[in-house]
């Protein structure tokens, strides 16, 4: 079966000012369907401007990116924002739920952008169940610990039914044992559904719940294990 | 802003009308030179009533002298018996007519404004009259004195400033305004049927009243447009952010434009609304605090012309902002603190 993530020679640079940042530096590789992967490495080390360029946030310089069969090396900003919608969804370190929002609104306005309207499925809603949120759904996210705002970050990240899940440090502002808690539960959701995970950390012990852990330093990929 | 001046111009206008009707004339006449509504103008001999009462079917004929004492206030000045024989008698709700030379006759409005009753005292162009009495209001004026000491105070003896026409049958009021119109020795007089005259008060016929209705559109128009577009500013550089979490979630310019645009509606709505509601607490104190000098009516019909002003002065604001938000880096809003 073909990789669901197939990175070949992905470089990127950044114009700032006069001064040009090779923010990534000839990466390669291939994620298969259903794989949990965590990409470690230093600040500076192009993890994020992976994480943004498969996630669509940003265009690539030059190489080539293919996401669950769709290349993004010369798509639109239109073409973009689709996959945005349908392909991937986010989890932040910071949670970023939108305050003036429910638990349910954050998800139900993911759900809105993916053209998804009527009641939540079951499958979700089992989703919600393994996540234990069913019963904070109602409440703003400054009610909420930072736990449980991740967690509805986590739901809202796959209402959509995205091909791949792009955490980018989810647990970088949470104390221990929700951290494992997070951690636990990507992990149970890339078991039991076979979600495809990449998960940006520095921490190596988040990074071993993953499948396969890919090391990053200057723009290029220098291990995988 | 526009409603409360759209009411009060209407009210200003209806309450003028109102006491034109109230004189109970069916001729208005103007001296050469005057403008039909103005407060004041120019005078005409006092004499010419008498050439008036000899024209055919003319049953009475009075005049009146009319002072500005200041804003849009003034006295006015009446043959008490022949404007009596023409408009009625007056109601009076205290006291009785003029009694000697210095009394004053006062409406209802006028009277609760300045707190007046009968036999106060009241100091109008440096004249300190006496108030005989309080009527009922709706007769050509709120200040009545006799015509002759109004013009012995303001040096025009023998001078009125508008005359009244009472006809035998109404029926044949154009029959003498035609007649009028045609004699020489009236050149240059504004003569109207009371419905002709009454049909001058609008909007059009006050002079500078339309051009200051658009000024205030205008100023209504650019004071929205600087605080919808301040605030839609603020709004997008406080919910960058947001508008990036919005764009990974999958917003495209549109849907962000869309959002904020729905917001300005809402707030265009709402400010409309606030609107309505603040010209009809003007409306209310206007008509309860300063009846005498100002009249206020609602204008429901200028309603749909604010909600327009509103809702244009409000997009027009959220136009830059909008675009802002659209063009959003949303890699730069999601690291925006």
């Amino acid at each position: 079966m073909e990789p669901i993530i197939i990175v070949r020679d992905l470089r990127k640079i950044y114009h700032v000012g006069d001064v040009d940042v090779h923010a990534l530096r000839g990466v390669s590789m291939e994620v298969p369907r259903g794989e949990f992967v965590s990409i470690v490495g230093p600040s500076g080390s192009g993890k994020s401007t992976l994480f943004h360029v498969l996630g669509g946030l940003t265009s690539i310089t030059s190489g080539q990116v293919i996401v669950d069969g769709q290349d993004l090396s010369q798509i639109s900003d239109t073409e973009r924002t689709r996959l945005r919608r349908k392909k991937v969804g986010f989890v932040f370190q910071r949670y970023n739920l939108l305050p003036t929002l429910t638990a349910l609104g954050n998800i139900e306005i993911a759900r809105y952008f993916g053209g998804q309207k009527g009641p939540l499925p079951e499958d979700f809603l089992e989703i919600i169940r393994l996540l234990g949120i069913e019963h904070r759904l109602h409440h703003k996210p400054r009610a909420l610990s930072g736990g449980e705002q991740q967690r509805v970050a986590i739901a809202r990240a796959l209402v959509n039914r995205p091909a791949i899940l792009l955490a980018d440090e989810p647990t970088g502002n949470l104390d221990t044992e929700n951290s494992e808690a997070v951690l636990s539960l990507l992990r149970d959701l890339n078991h039991r559904f076979g979600q495809t995970i990449l998960m940006i950390t520095h921490n190596p012990e988040a990074a071993a719940f993953a499948d396969r852990i890919i090391h990053m330093r200057d723009g290029k990929v220098i291990e995988r294990s | 802003m526009i409603l409360a001046v759209a009411g009060l111009s209407r009210g200003m206008l209806q309450d003028s009308m109102n006491r034109a009707r109230g004189v109970g004339a069916d001729i208005w006449i103007k001296p050469p030179g005057a403008s039909a509504i103005s407060l004041t103008g120019s005078s005409m001999p006092q004499s010419v009533l008498r050439y008036f009462r000899q024209v055919p079917h003319v049953k009475l004929a009075t005049g009146t002298a009319v002072q500005p004492i200041g804003g849009v206030s003034t006295i006015t000045g009446i043959d008490y018996d022949e404007f009596v024989a023409m408009s009625g008698p007056f109601r009076f709700l205290e006291g009785g007519p003029f009694q000697n030379d210095d009394d004053i006759l006062i409406d209802r409005y006028y009277a609760e404004q300045q707190k007046l009753k009968t036999g106060d005292k009241v100091t109008i162009l440096n004249h300190e009259w006496r108030v005989c009495g309080v009527v009922e209001p709706g007769k050509l004026a709120r200040l009545f004195v006799r015509l002759r000491r109004l013009q012995e105070l303001t040096n025009s003896e023998g001078k009125l400033n508008q005359a009244f026409l009472k006809l035998d049958d109404p029926a044949r009021t154009q029959e003498v305004v035609n007649y009028l119109k045609s004699q020489p020795e009236l050149a240059g007089y504004s003569i109207y049927s009371i419905e002709e005259f009454l049909s001058l008060f609008s909007m059009n016929n006050v002079p500078g009243l339309k051009a200051f209705i658009y000024v205030i559109i205008g100023l209504s128009l650019v004071i929205g447009f600087l605080v919808v577009g301040l605030t839609m500013y603020t709004t997008v550089l406080e919910r960058t952010r947001e508008i990036g979490i919005l764009k990974a979630l999958g917003a495209s310019p549109l849907d962000i434009v869309g959002i904020l645009v729905r917001e300005t509606v809402m707030l265009a709505v709402a400010g409309w609304i606030a609107g309505i509601l603040l010209s009809l607490g003007a409306h209310w104190a206007i008509n309860t605090h300063v009846r005498a000098n100002l009249q206020s009516e609602i204008a429901p019909d200028w309603w749909p012309i604010a909600l327009a002003v509103s809702l244009t002065a409000s997009l027009l604001g959220a136009l830059y902002p909008g675009l802002r938000a659209a063009r959003q880096d949303a890699i730069e809003a999601l690291s925006y603190e």
